[in-house]
């Protein structure tokens, strides 16, 4: 499997100078990026719980179809008269809740699969490594769509495990990679040596050190899960009455307000799921780079002299 | 050779898994979906046709689950995938015969340029880190986050609707004869600029991002440097020391991404109206056309195997290391 183990990361020991460990927490805090995408994804989390209690009734239709938007309807409305923008808020929701319960769902079959796969090794590793790289080339949304296609106008939570169910892959392969590469390193052989046992060694040697790691596939699979479930509902799969960016999207289809020009009701949920999925990267591309620094941008590259220097050091 | 033999194993493996789920999934989904389907057909479909769902659905068998599921793959194995329910009484293979041109013609084109553009887009942005071209990296984080078929959905607008340069849906213009013509030809390049430059734009991110990083280690390496003292030209040790070997994983990335790809695609082409497997994956749904959803999910699957083999194959012959290894 040697194509597939190519990308396999490996940040350095997240221990600080006095060894306390999740000191990567504060270093993620302190990256632009980190806190830039926190604000945004802060901000549709109070959007969804509180947005709700401000704005009309998403459902409610009114007299102006196609209405521009106007102080009354500032996001205009659509061909039944019905009001973007409470659309949009009370749409919130769901993006978040798919994204994050299905991100852990997967999160924790991922880390299950990818840790018993590097401990148990030999043939149960063959096992669960051929099954993880099956689901990794199976394309995710084909099957997504024919399993939801069964469950008859879904509701948000079995779309949730539903996409779960394609989303960890990723995840476990990494997870083994890093696993394995930690297995062998001195300080698991010293906890071995003084006879910690191996569910000690799992749960307090090997996993806080992938926490970084964990964490950064786990914003990914929020980013995968959103955008899998936008798609579900624009396709229609699934509950098209529950308030969602994508049921909007696939209500704006099905109503031609492409042809109409009502850009006001398909671009503002498009632009909400670019924004939030551009949060959620940003997040981790903060936590990716404390991880492993090299891929910092804006660390500008040392002079030739000096990188020689440092290499001879 | 090894690593190819492994290889196919692995897609054997996977394509009988993918089987295997296929089979699955109505016999344990809850209520009975599938039941109320066959109910309404009864009447109208052949005998045979009946016997085909019956076979591929379990329903109103007598036969026992592992007897049910052998009898599934004989008849997989005879081409056979059922009636479609929406285009009755065409078959579900015969279905997946006329969609398949298009999305392989689209998909494929769309997928090589995206790589290419995006591999040396990644190239430059590893080599001119600290400048401008870093401003191109919140760009892409947007671009990937964006889904692909609302991008279609404001391309559509914009140039369809507005500036009138495209055609608004379909894959051809329907008083063109199909066939190889110059005139049915250019009809299908004209319906297909947007949906292929939707998926360009979309997928080119995933390229970029991860040629920029595997870049950045490869031009740390000693070699580089070596190149770089030897007083060689820049161009020269970017291009044939670093971007040549950075090239490697990016390749092994080109096939996991595929089915990513392939997933938006589907999503592209419904935004379209074009003719391809993912409209009718659309349709099938909308009509709770069970048989023809198998199917296709059975065809893309095997489709994004069969292109995985053929990176594979590309990767043997780029990367000697695993020749030698076997």
């Amino acid at each position: 499997m040697a194509v597939l183990d190519a990308s396999a990361v490996d940040p350095p020991p997240v221990t600080d100078a006095a060894g306390r460990p999740r000191s990567w927490l504060r270093n993620a805090l302190r990256s632009r990026k980190v806190r830039v995408g926190l604000g945004i994804l802060v901000f549709f989390i109070l959007l969804g719980i509180i947005g709700p209690a401000f704005v009309g009734n998403p459902s409610a239709t009114g007299p102006q179809a196609f209405g521009h938007p106007s102080a009354r309807h500032l996001l205009g409305t659509t061909d039944t008269g019905q009001d973007v923008l409470s659309q949009l808020v009370d749409g919130t929701n769901v993006s978040l809740i798919v994204g994050f319960v299905s991100s852990l769902i997967s999160t924790v079959i991922a880390i299950a699969v990818g840790l018993s796969s590097a401990f148990l090794g030999g043939v149960w590793d063959e096992v669960f490594s051929t099954i993880t790289n099956a689901f990794l080339v199976i394309p995710a949304l084909p099957l997504v769509i024919v399993l939801a296609g069964y469950l008859h106008g879904a509701g948000t939570l079995a779309v949730a495990v539903v996409i779960a169910v394609t989303a960890w892959p990723w995840t476990a392969r990494i997870l083994r990679a890093q696993t394995l590469s930690l297995r062998r390193r001195d300080y698991i052989r010293a906890a071995r040596v003084v006879g910690e046992s191996t569910t000690r060694i799992i749960w307090f040697e090997i996993v806080p050190n992938e926490i970084p790691l964990i964490a950064a596939q786990f914003l990914i699979t929020v980013i995968y899960a959103i955008l899998i479930q936008a798609g579900l509902a624009f396709l229609g799969v699934g509950s098209v009455t529950t308030w969602s960016w994508g049921t909007m999207l696939y209500w704006a289809q099905n109503a031609s307000a492409l042809g109409s020009g009502a850009w006001w009701w398909f671009v503002p949920p498009g632009l909400c799921l670019a924004l939030l999925g551009t949060g959620l990267a940003l997040m981790n591309f903060g936590v990716d780079e404390v991880a492993n620094p090299r891929l910092s941008a804006t660390a500008v590259k040392p002079s030739r002299r000096r990188r020689a220097r440092a290499r001879a050091s | 050779m090894r690593f190819i033999a492994r290889r196919l194993g692995f897609y054997v493996i996977t394509t009988w898994i993918a089987i295997t789920i296929n089979f699955f999934i109505p016999r344990l989904m809850p209520g009975n979906p599938v039941e109320l389907v066959f109910n309404r057909v009864r009447h109208t479909a052949s005998p045979a046709a009946l016997h085909a769902f019956s076979v591929a659905f379990g329903v109103d068998s007598q036969q026992g689950l592992i007897s049910q599921y052998f009898s599934y793959l004989g008849q997989l194995l005879h081409g056979n995938l059922g009636i479609s329910i929406t285009f009755f009484p065409a078959t579900v293979s015969s279905v997946i015969r006329t969609a398949l041109p298009w999305t392989l013609a689209l998909v494929g084109l769309a997928t090589v340029l995206s790589f290419v553009l995006g591999t040396l887009l990644g190239i430059v942005a590893a080599t001119r880190r600290g400048t401008w071209v870093d401003a191109l990296l919140p760009v892409t984080s947007f671009l990937s986050a964006v889904p692909y078929f609302w991008l279609g959905l404001l391309a559509l607008t914009v140039f369809a609707v507005e500036l009138g340069w495209f055609p608004l849906s379909g894959g051809y213009d329907p008083s063109v004869n199909v066939g190889f013509t110059w005139s049915f030809i250019s009809s299908a390049i004209d319906h297909g600029v947007l949906p292929a430059l939707t998926i360009v734009i979309s997928s080119i991110a995933g390229w970029l991002l991860g040629m920029r990083n595997v870049m950045i280690s490869t031009l740390g390496e000693d070699y580089v440097l070596l190149a770089d003292a030897k007083g060689l030209p820049r161009r020269r040790v970017t291009f044939s020391y670093a971007a040549r070997n950075a090239l490697l994983p990016n390749m092994a990335g080109f096939a996991l991404s595929l089915g990513f790809i392939v997933s938006g695609a589907i999503l592209t082409e419904v935004v379209f109206s074009y003719p391809g497997m993912g409209y009718v994956l659309f349709e099938a749904v909308t009509n709770e056309d069970f048989p023809l959803m198998q199917g296709i999910f059975l065809m893309i699957t095997i489709l994004v195997l069969l292109a995985n083999l053929f990176a594979d194959v590309i990767y043997v012959a780029l990367d000697p290391r695993t020749r030698e290894a076997g």
